[in-house]
């Protein structure tokens, strides 16, 4: 079969690799129809994530047909068209059986502070992921569900991660009626949380980005207030002037270990990897929620300590909520919601490539050429 | 006004709101959102069939966490340890927590070295490393490179110029390292000669 695989930081390639074989009884072969990259496979293609090894195959967000099952799976069968969350995990441990799908302790060897998740480096499990022809799907009962009637691909394979993420983060902020709620990140994450946050019956949305297409985006899709930071000499005083001075009741950080704002920051987290990401937006956050608010972290960070102004979060009062989306708790009401036409996630696709160019497909995207908010990955065995 | 005890007025009243945006307020009640509470006791709701799940089969010994009593049942096989790099992040893992910085860095330190090595390899197997289709870099000419940067605010123009550095540096670094053990070479094959 054709992957892509890992060739070093700002490398890969697509290469002949064997399809993967049943390791467990309950694991089922997906022959993957429809893939996606996500900004965090971006911290992983720049070197970002201990233990990410060449010849790794990345994917996390992918949807397809069930190739082969093990011999205890009662759920699938071949030919199932099924959508995987990026979640790999059991439903039986002491973490699963509390709906903390994101946090399983029975698939992950390489680390306990992390679950398993696909193609994302062996201290998330050592998984291949899903840009590629085929993947092993562990737990094939647990994870994996049908891809209703009514849906297409691509709105099933946005659900994946992207969509629940930003709708799980918006959660996290625990959304009052007529709540600020300011959202770091116009990326197909924070696109999600800044729509999600309007469900929850936010009184104001406000997204602060620095690419003027995205933040376009994130007032057509969103119905959103935008900032561009690069505009102001300060956001957070931006922030605090536009709420009276009050800041926000709840901002949300769906940027993550790569944010841009602080040269210093990004050279130490990103380039030069001596923290676990740059956290500018986690501190413009804290510095920009008012005193007792939320701030609902969804940006991925590494493992490594990273320098979060904690002592204003602790002066302030804040809560800090954050976790890895446990995917399949949110589809049943997400499904609602897209059959209703509350959410179109589809909306913010915008590039559709080949998995043979993948390479080229994570440069537009890193670079954000062209445009780019979301690309997918079309493998040729679809 | 934040210097008194009411909340500053929305610019839209709620009425607005719902009358104009899409599903505005259909997850209105806390209790009543897929994630609330944020445990929720319920192992017959995941699809598992097994208290605790049967062992996959451990074919060479798997590398784990000194966190966790024993390996897990079930883990990814995906590029399994080798090389000089593999010794390092055996050693990672069998001597530091996760807790500990030297875990992390010396996980960090293999990838690195494990990328020299797969070039190595790669080459010797005559299917070399194309930094040219690797890195992807032919979109920056079909896919609008220049205009996607110049005359945009974008704050990562500041820091892009690095990325060539990065990728291109420790390739030129080996180049002048091999380049001088092999003038040594020569040197002392010469001085031995004469």
């Amino acid at each position: 079969m054709r992957a892509m695989v890992y060739r070093g930081p700002y490398r890969i390639r697509v290469e002949e690799k064997d399809i993967p074989p049943i390791e467990h009884p309950n694991d089922a072969i997906v022959r993957v129809s429809l893939a996606a990259i996500c900004g965090s496979d971006l911290h992983l293609y720049h070197g970002m994530m201990p233990d990410t090894r060449v010849g790794m195959t990345f994917g996390h967000e992918f949807i397809g047909v069930v190739h082969e099952v093990g011999p205890s799976v009662r759920n699938l069968k071949p030919g199932d068209r099924v959508m995987v969350p990026f979640n790999v995990y059991c439903g039986s441990c002491f973490f699963c059986a509390r709906g903390l799908y994101a946090n399983c302790h029975n698939v992950n060897p390489n680390a306990t502070a992390v679950g398993g998740i696909y193609g994302y480096s062996h201290t998330c499990g050592g998984y291949d992921g899903g840009q590629s022809e085929y993947v092993r799907v562990p737990f094939a009962d647990v994870g994996p569900s049908l891809i209703p009637d009514w849906m297409d691909d691509e709105d099933a394979v946005l659900c994946t991660d992207a969509l629940a993420t930003g709708y799980f983060g918006a959660q996290l902020g625990d959304i009052a009626e007529g709540d600020v709620v300011a959202v770091f990140g116009a990326g197909p994450v924070g696109l999600f949380a800044a729509k999600s946050a309007w469900l929850m019956g936010a009184g104001r949305v406000i997204v602060i980005d620095h690419l003027e297409y995205r933040l376009d985006k994130a007032q057509s899709f969103a119905h959103a207030e935008t900032y561009n930071f690069t505009e102001y000499d300060d956001i957070v005083v931006e922030l605090k002037k536009a709420t009276d001075h009050l800041g926000a009741d709840v901002v949300i950080d769906a940027v993550g270990a790569e944010a841009d704002g602080n040269f210093l920051q990004h050279a130490t987290g990103t380039k030069l990897k001596l923290q676990g990401g740059s956290p500018v937006a986690l501190n413009w956050a804290i510095d920009s929620v008012r005193k007792g608010g939320t701030v609902s972290v969804i940006g991925a960070y590494g493992p490594i300590f990273s320098a979060v102004k904690f002592g204003d979060a602790m002066n302030k009062g804040l809560t800090l909520r954050m976790n890895q989306c446990p995917v399949k708790r949110q589809w049943p009401r997400l499904f609602e919601h897209i059959r209703n036409g509350y959410l179109k996630p589809s909306d913010i696709v915008t590039h559709r490539i080949p998995l043979e160019h993948i390479a080229e497909g994570y440069h537009i995207f890193s670079a954000k050429l062209d445009d780019c908010i979301k690309p997918l990955i079309v493998p040729n065995a679809a | 006004m934040v210097y008194t005890s009411e909340k500053p007025p929305l610019p839209v009243s709620l009425d607005e709101l719902r009358a104009t945006i899409p599903g505005w307020g259909a997850d209105l009640d806390p209790k009543d959102r897929p994630s609330v509470p944020r445990e929720r006791f319920d192992p017959a709701a995941t699809g598992a069939h097994w208290e605790f799940p049967e062992h996959q089969p451990e074919k060479w010994p798997r590398e784990r966490s000194i966190e966790h009593a024993a390996l897990t049942p079930v883990f990814g096989t995906a590029c399994p340890p080798s090389g000089l790099s593999g010794a390092i992040r055996k050693y990672a893992y069998r001597r530091y927590s996760e807790a500990r910085a030297a875990h992390w860095l010396l996980l960090i330190a293999a990838d690195r070295v494990n990328t020299v090595e797969a070039s190595v390899t790669a080459l010797l197997r005559g299917h070399p490393d194309n930094p040219v289709t690797e890195t992807g870099i032919l979109s920056e000419f079909s896919h609008r490179g220049l205009s996607s940067r110049v005359g945009r605010k974008r704050a990562d123009v500041k820091h892009q110029w690095l990325d060539p550095l990065l990728v291109a540096g420790p390739w030129v670094l080996r180049g002048l390292l091999i380049s001088r053990l092999i003038k040594a070479a020569v040197r002392r094959a010469r001085t031995a000669r004469g």
